[in-house]
């Protein structure tokens, strides 16, 4: 039976949100453009001229220059940040204030259907996000790589794993009370401690061995070896693998929130 | 054979049941509705109609199909006016239609028209272009609806279609109503408006916590539960006072027909409410009795809802 389940249903929510992306595009660009010119000045240029005088280009920081050292890991946690953004209050509002999971789920379409376009459009912001900021890096110099290219791909996996988890837990919730305590206490902690801006072995044991689980230590090595094309495969894989592993979780227990959220 | 066919249908939260096993079918091209409070179990019936909730007890069959196995496809042929607007109100009026529409795969040039012709229906053609935002609540219920239709449904499901609008917006979705009803749209609402449910309503049953406790056409319950008509005696004194001198006024008999004044009082805390089939004898005979106002009208479904519950619709 259920011949309709052959078609690709999730696909005909996406238009929804890509018609709401049509309204405000232009404003979300400009964001995406301001936010890595503003940090690869101040603090690439601005910091990054003070720490290559003092340290050089030494072991610390791989043989790189700090622009380069910090601009892929920034790169990844923009993308941390935004994901994060699109799956908070846009997930809750779904369900809660603008009804739009609602309003599809009285329609054919089935959780999985609205899920996966909401979470296939946040990998479209996040990617297209994190192409604008690729082409800021390259505008200050701080490419090396050919393979750059595919480091807006890592940082969206990585933006990804965080926001397939974030909105299965968000299903869960009925208001947006503790969205500022998450990111406040684990996501800025994330940014602020996971080798985005020195190497986490700068870090005391047993925070560096912290940081290695979090998804957004793996984005950055990930868009750091992509972007200057020093990466070790095998580590590479690694990362990638464990992104994907944590993106897969987090889509299997969104759909089981999801599910319990609609047909409750 | 019936469209929807419930029986023994429960819904239960928890240690609290919604819907309390009832039965219940709803024919081709008739409108059925669900009267009852707020509280009665409508719009928990509604939703697994709707197939957006699984009922917990009994069956439940939808053209045919079982909602929990084959809610997508029962789905695509459901209109759904939901009790809350969800419509999206950061796009246009017909950018609302068209992505509904798109949601059960119409095609667009086909959407196109139909939009078209969906905003004529509803009379929102000089809006179509405006932010939904703006619009007045009655022109957003319009909207639903057309949103609703817009996948030309063989059944028009509507959640208190028109609570919280003005009268006027009220008659406005009513007349589309039965302008759908004439074309022979199968409908099935929910409503806690007697004059919502007899005037849109074949055949309706009354809710009251879960249970279903009446079912017929308007006309048939009140014939069944109510009298031809109503003395609603109003005073400025004592309740009791009133209650007292009407309940000896009953036990009398009229001297000329030997029958019974009334049939039954209901006392609310602010009237009494005498139900009897010789209005004007009963208010001449009202003269000895002191009260403020008097008046007759004929039966409605809130006194059908009164006599089976004891309570009012809407309090």
């Amino acid at each position: 039976m259920a011949p309709a389940a052959a078609i690709p249903r999730p696909k005909l929510a996406v238009e929804y949100w890509l018609l709401t992306y049509r309204r405000n595009w232009k404003g979300s660009l400009l964001t995406s453009f301001l936010s890595p010119i503003l940090f690869l000045a101040a603090m690439g240029l601005g910091l990054g001229s003070l720490v290559d005088a003092e340290v050089g280009s030494g072991r610390d920081l791989g043989g790189l220059d700090y622009l380069d050292f910090l601009a892929p890991g920034l790169l990844a946690g923009n993308a941390m940040m935004l994901a994060v953004n699109e799956s908070t209050y846009p997930v809750l509002g779904g369900f809660k204030w603008y009804r739009t999971y609602t309003a599809m789920a009285a329609s054919p379409l089935r959780s999985r259907d609205i899920l996966l376009a909401h979470f296939a459009y946040m990998a479209f912001r996040v990617t297209s996000a994190s192409f604008v900021f690729l082409g800021v890096m390259a505008a200050f110099g701080a490419v090396s790589s050919p393979l750059a290219v595919l480091a807006p791909i890592g940082a969206s996996l990585c933006g990804m794993a965080f926001a397939t988890p974030t909105a299965a837990f968000v299903a869960t919730r009925t208001s947006a009370d503790n969205f500022s305590t998450y990111t406040r206490f684990v996501i800025m902690p994330m940014f602020l401690f996971s080798g985005i801006f020195y190497p986490v072995a700068q870090l005391p044991v047993v925070l560096e061995q912290i940081a290695w689980l979090t998804p957004v230590w793996h984005g950055v090595r990930l868009c750091r070896a992509l972007s200057t094309g020093s990466g070790v495969e095998w580590e590479l894989a690694g990362h990638l693998g464990y992104l994907v592993a944590l993106i897969l979780a987090g889509t299997l227990v969104a759909k089981r929130t999801f599910t319990r959220r609609l047909y409750e | 054979m019936s469209l929807i066919a419930a029986q023994g249908l429960t819904k239960q939260f928890g240690d609290f049941t919604a819907v309390d096993g009832i039965d219940f079918e709803v024919n081709r091209g008739e409108v059925f509705g669900f009267l009852g409070p707020n509280g009665a179990g409508k719009s928990s019936t509604m939703r697994m109609i709707g197939c957006v909730s699984n009922p917990t007890g009994g069956t439940l069959r939808m053209m045919g199909m079982d909602p929990e196995r084959e809610g997508t496809r029962i789905r695509s042929r459901l209109g759904v006016v939901p009790q809350q607007d969800n419509l999206d109100e950061e796009l246009s009026v017909a950018e609302n239609l068209y992505v509904y529409g798109r949601y059960f795969d119409l095609p667009r040039p086909v959407l196109r028209s139909r939009i078209a012709e969906l905003l004529e229906f509803v009379q929102l053609t000089e809006r179509a272009g405006d932010h939904v935002e703006p619009l007045s609540g009655g022109m957003k219920r319009r909207l639903t609806i057309a949103r609703a239709l817009v996948s030309e449904p063989e059944v028009l499901l509507l959640d208190e279609p028109t609570t919280g609008l003005d009268p006027q917006a009220r008659h406005v979705v009513w007349e589309r109503l039965w302008t759908l009803k004439r074309r022979g749209v199968t409908q099935v609402l929910t409503t806690h408006y007697m004059d919502e449910a007899e005037q849109l309503c074949d055949r309706l049953v009354v809710m009251d916590r879960g249970k279903i406790v009446a079912e017929g056409s308007p006309r048939q319950l009140i014939e069944r539960y109510s009298t031809r008509e109503v003395v609603e005696v109003r005073t400025h004194g004592q309740m009791t006072v009133l209650g007292d001198a009407l309940r000896r006024l009953g036990h009398s008999s009229d001297a000329q027909t030997k029958a019974k004044l009334y049939e039954r009082a209901e006392e609310l805390p602010d009237r009494v409410l005498l139900y009897t089939d010789q209005g004007e004898r009963l208010v001449a005979l009202l003269g000895e009795v002191e009260h403020e106002s008097v008046l007759v009208r004929r039966s409605t479904l809130e006194d059908v809802f009164l006599h089976l519950t004891g309570r009012s619709l809407v309090d």
